[in-house]
């Protein structure tokens, strides 16, 4: 009303929050590009061998995971150095296969039991013995559809 | 005038939210989660004291990989790259001449025919798992490019992909497709039989 208004001397003008969305929605790309779907937290190294003649997986229900190789660096004091094999969680012994498998079966409907493929996600590193000892196990529990699982690559080089 | 002076004019955020959206399907547009690749293979059945066929000696291709992760094929050193053309060469040899769909040299001294040829992999127990993984690629490779061969000419489309169809789950749903591609594809199997045989590694 009047021409000589004072000015707004108390409290700081409200800081705008225009941009908080911005900033919260960079954060949940910066997150989500970031992120890797993972559903084993794996103790052991991991690098997979390369080639080329292979054949996509099919869907995650159809699959079971087998890995092996040298346990990682933290684990090292705990668990060795040399290479083992881990199932769902744990580490385990090339006997423990059996086991996991009859599980693995059970969680499925027998229908699809027949397209049950145990996808081997074994480090490059790792021995022939070793992979020799899973194969084996997996051929007495009749378990004999298998995915060598591979890195996209030309492995002659 | 008056009411404002003091506060800066308000940025409108209306459309901030339609940016943020923009961005968000963008993004899941193109992320993808990784798929999981690799090689397929079918193990043989386990038996106390597996049955030793007789096979001759020219039927079966030897691929030995030593601890040092070197190449034995026939007791020869070969180099990885070679290995691929060697087992082609080496399963439509047809030193028979029995089979028509075969280009090979007719060697009376390798495999008879592709029914008949054996590719006998042995390894060393501290063979690493690369190197069993770039010879069997290689095998693989050798018998994708003849069946793919041979499927492209009766069927047009390449083995690879008819092979991933017949076996995908999800092809059930559609009426008479499994149906349709299980002649055709027990066809180029029988055509080209995959006989890769593996030994024990020696310890």
């Amino acid at each position: 009303m009047s021409k000589f208004k004072k000015k707004n001397t108390e409290g700081t003008p409200a800081i705008s929050t225009a941009s908080l969305p911005d900033i919260v929605f960079m954060l949940l790309f910066f997150f989500m590009t970031a992120t890797t779907m993972k559903d084993t937290d794996l103790k052991i190294e991991n690098t997979l061998p390369k080639a080329n003649q292979t054949a996509k997986l099919h869907k995650k229900e159809y699959v079971m995971y087998i890995y092996a190789g040298k346990p990682s660096e933290r684990y090292r004091a705990t668990l060795g150095g040399s290479d083992r094999i881990q199932l769902a969680d744990k580490m385990a012994s090339p006997a423990d296969i059996r086991n996991f498998i009859i599980t693995e079966r059970a969680q499925r409907n027998s229908e699809d039991e027949k397209y049950l493929t145990a996808s081997l996600k074994i480090d490059r590193n790792v021995k022939m013995g070793l992979v020799s000892a899973i194969k084996l196990e997996l051929r007495k529990i009749e378990q004999l559809k298998v995915n060598y699982t591979t890195a996209k690559g030309n492995p002659v080089e | 005038m008056g009411k404002k002076r003091g506060a800066p004019p308000e940025v409108n955020a209306g459309s901030m939210a339609d940016i943020a959206f923009l961005l968000l399907i963008f993004f899941l547009v193109t992320t993808t989660i990784g798929v999981d690749q690799g090689i397929n293979r079918l193990l043989p059945r386990y038996e106390e004291n597996p049955p030793v066929p007789p096979i001759n000696e020219r039927n079966i291709l030897t691929v030995l990989v030593n601890k040092d992760n070197q190449l034995l094929v026939e007791e020869k050193l070969v180099d990885l790259k070679d290995l691929r053309q060697t087992a082609i060469d080496f399963l439509e040899n047809n030193g028979k001449g029995t089979c028509t769909y075969c280009n090979g040299k007719k060697d009376p001294n390798s495999s008879d025919g592709p029914d008949d040829a054996v590719i006998s992999l042995n390894n060393d127990g501290q063979t690493t798992y690369e190197t069993y993984i770039a010879v069997q690629n290689e095998l693989v490779a050798a018998y994708n490019f003849l069946r793919d061969r041979e499927c492209k000419k009766r069927y047009g489309m390449t083995f690879t992909e008819m092979e991933y169809i017949y076996n995908d789950p999800a092809s059930k749903a559609t009426e008479g497709l499994v149906e349709d591609l299980e002649p055709k594809v027990k066809k180029i199997q029988e055509l080209f039989p995959m006989r890769l045989s593996e030994a024990e590694p020696k310890k």
